[in-house]
């Protein structure tokens, strides 16, 4: 099948970018999106031009590296795909399509397609993670924990960090993302100690990274790769009320008489 | 005070100042919609004054004996307008760290859950201020209403006001934006308060829908029959001219 790319080219954050335009010719329709950018750096190479640099791992879906946009869908247009395991045979012969990065504040182009994205990693730092003793792992059933409480845990622990979310999202949230992570550790036993202090310490972090806010467009579910719902919004924003409520309260419960 | 200060500063907590003062509002248009409709109530008979003049005493009135004249009507007036002030200026602080978090938009645009409501929200809030500035004018101080604006007699300046056909038509085009704003504003609300789940999503869903469209009617109703003298009152080409003439 032909393809006619738009892909965006840019040296370096501080460069200026623009879309470049590729003409291809028999791409095979099971070739994946990223083995035609593959194909498509090969002929560059040979023409002595400087390939498009995009980032990939896994290639599996798995790792959420292959972050980029095509035709203003994160991931392309198939829901619940990453890039990778997006296949040819749902484009159409002859069609124009648009490769572009992430288009975020808060992950500045590196080069091409590849976007920084350690403002995630630093949202995790802040309080994504659960502090544990050392020592060998402890017995699996000596915390019972209920069933649908723990799918809800592992629903939000699909994330792969990909940050789809942000790119889908008109205000350039990072709201999924962070809940997702918040939930994750805030429904399970492990996760309760530092409940509290980690919604607050997330979201502050997310604040800082220069992320939107969310209007509740419910674009990042759509773009998702993993599904993850909205529905974890609701619980950080529930969270983070009640984590500022419990700030009101005397630690150890004392309570004015008069 | 320093608590205050850093719910306020996170995104999330102006996000929940904004469903908070949205939620008052919200009531407070449902109850304002309730009262438009003694439009509807006709003339008393033992006074030979309307019955929506009545109500409108009646608000003056209300908590007198504790207040004061009209000292409930203050206390809600104040009340909402801190609620207006809180609702626009998290809002203008929002929608600005929202544009600069997206830089340079997309070559191509596409939305799959984003609805005109969701993302008109902005606009439609801005307008619907600047509605309510000159509703305020219109009806409550008179200053731009149309001729013959005479303090208390509500009717009579419902009637009058609408005459001229871009009166009404600016009401029912505002009353549009406010379901719109609405349709999409108080599902948003419960989902910022963090009330909504899978299994009540519908029913959040359903309230927004069932307060945008009954608030839309509701209020149009008013200035359509105003204009198109579908209510019995002082309509009549005599007593408009009276009106007009005092
Ligand atoms: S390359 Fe790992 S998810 Fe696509």
């Amino acid at each position: 099948m032909k393809l006619t790319l738009y892909v965006w080219r840019q040296k370096s954050a501080a460069q200026e970018g623009e879309f470049r335009r590729y003409d291809m010719q028999e791409v095979s329709p099971d070739s994946s999106f990223l083995e035609v950018l593959d194909l498509l750096n090969e002929q560059l190479i040979l023409k002595g031009e400087e390939p498009i640099e995009f980032e990939h791992d896994c290639r599996e879906g798995i790792c959420g590296c292959c972050s980029m946009v095509i035709n203003g869908r994160p991931h392309g247009p198939k829901k619940l795909h990453t890039t990778c395991q997006l296949h040819m045979r749902n484009f159409e012969d002859g069609a124009t399509v648009y490769v572009e990065p992430w288009r975020a504040a808060a992950f500045p182009v590196v080069k091409d397609l590849v976007v920084d994205r350690s403002s995630f990693d630093r949202i995790i730092q802040s309080g994504g993670y659960i502090s544990v003793n050392t020592g060998s792992a402890p017995e699996a059933n000596s915390v019972p924990i209920g069933k649908e409480v723990i799918d809800t845990a592992m629903d939000a622990a699909t994330c792969i960090g990909c940050g789809a979310c942000v790119a889908a999202c008109p205000n350039g949230s990072a709201a999924l993302f962070t809940a997702a992570k918040i939930s994750h550790l805030g429904l399970l036993a492990q996760g309760q100690p530092e409940r509290y202090d980690r919604v607050l310490r997330m979201v502050d972090q997310m604040d800082k990274e220069l992320f939107g806010s969310c209007t509740n467009h419910g674009e990042c579910q759509e773009a998702c790769p993993k599904g993850i719902s909205i529905k974890y919004i609701s619980m950080m924003n529930r969270d983070f009320i009640r984590a500022t409520a419990a700030r009101v309260m005397d630690p150890k419960g004392a309570m004015k008489a008069q | 005070m320093g608590l205050v200060r850093n719910f306020y500063r996170t995104t999330v907590g102006k996000k929940v100042v904004m469903a908070v003062t949205g939620l008052i509002l919200v009531l407070f248009v449902i109850g304002h919609m309730g009262g438009n409709l003694k439009f509807f109530a006709g003339i008393d008979a033992a006074t030979g004054t309307h019955k929506l003049d009545h109500y409108a005493a009646f608000l003056r009135t209300m908590g007198s004996e504790l207040f004061g004249h009209a000292g409930v009507l203050w206390m809600v007036r104040v009340g909402l307008l801190v609620a207006v002030l809180l609702h626009v200026v998290s809002a203008v602080q929002l929608s600005r760290l929202s544009m600069a978090a997206r830089p340079r938009s997309y070559a191509v645009q596409s939305f799959r859950s984003a609805t005109p409501a969701s993302r008109s929200m902005r606009y439609g809030g801005m307008f619907l201020f600047v509605f309510i500035i000159l509703h305020i004018l219109h009806f409550t101080t008179g200053t731009i209403h149309y001729q013959g604006f005479e303090h208390g007699r509500v009717f009579a300046n419902l009637m009058s006001g609408f005459q001229p056909w871009y009166v009404p038509m600016l009401y029912v085009i505002a009353m549009a934006a406010l379901a719109l704003h609405l349709y999409h504003g108080v599902w948003s609300m419960f989902q910022t308060m963090g009330v909504t789940s899978p299994a009540w999503n519908n029913g959040a869903r359903c309230i927004a829908k069932i307060v945008a469209v009954i608030l839309f009617v509701g209020f149009s109703s008013v200035p359509l029959a105003a204009h198109f003298g579908l209510v019995e009152g002082d309509n009549t080409p005599t007593a408009m001219a009276a009106i007009v003439e005092r």
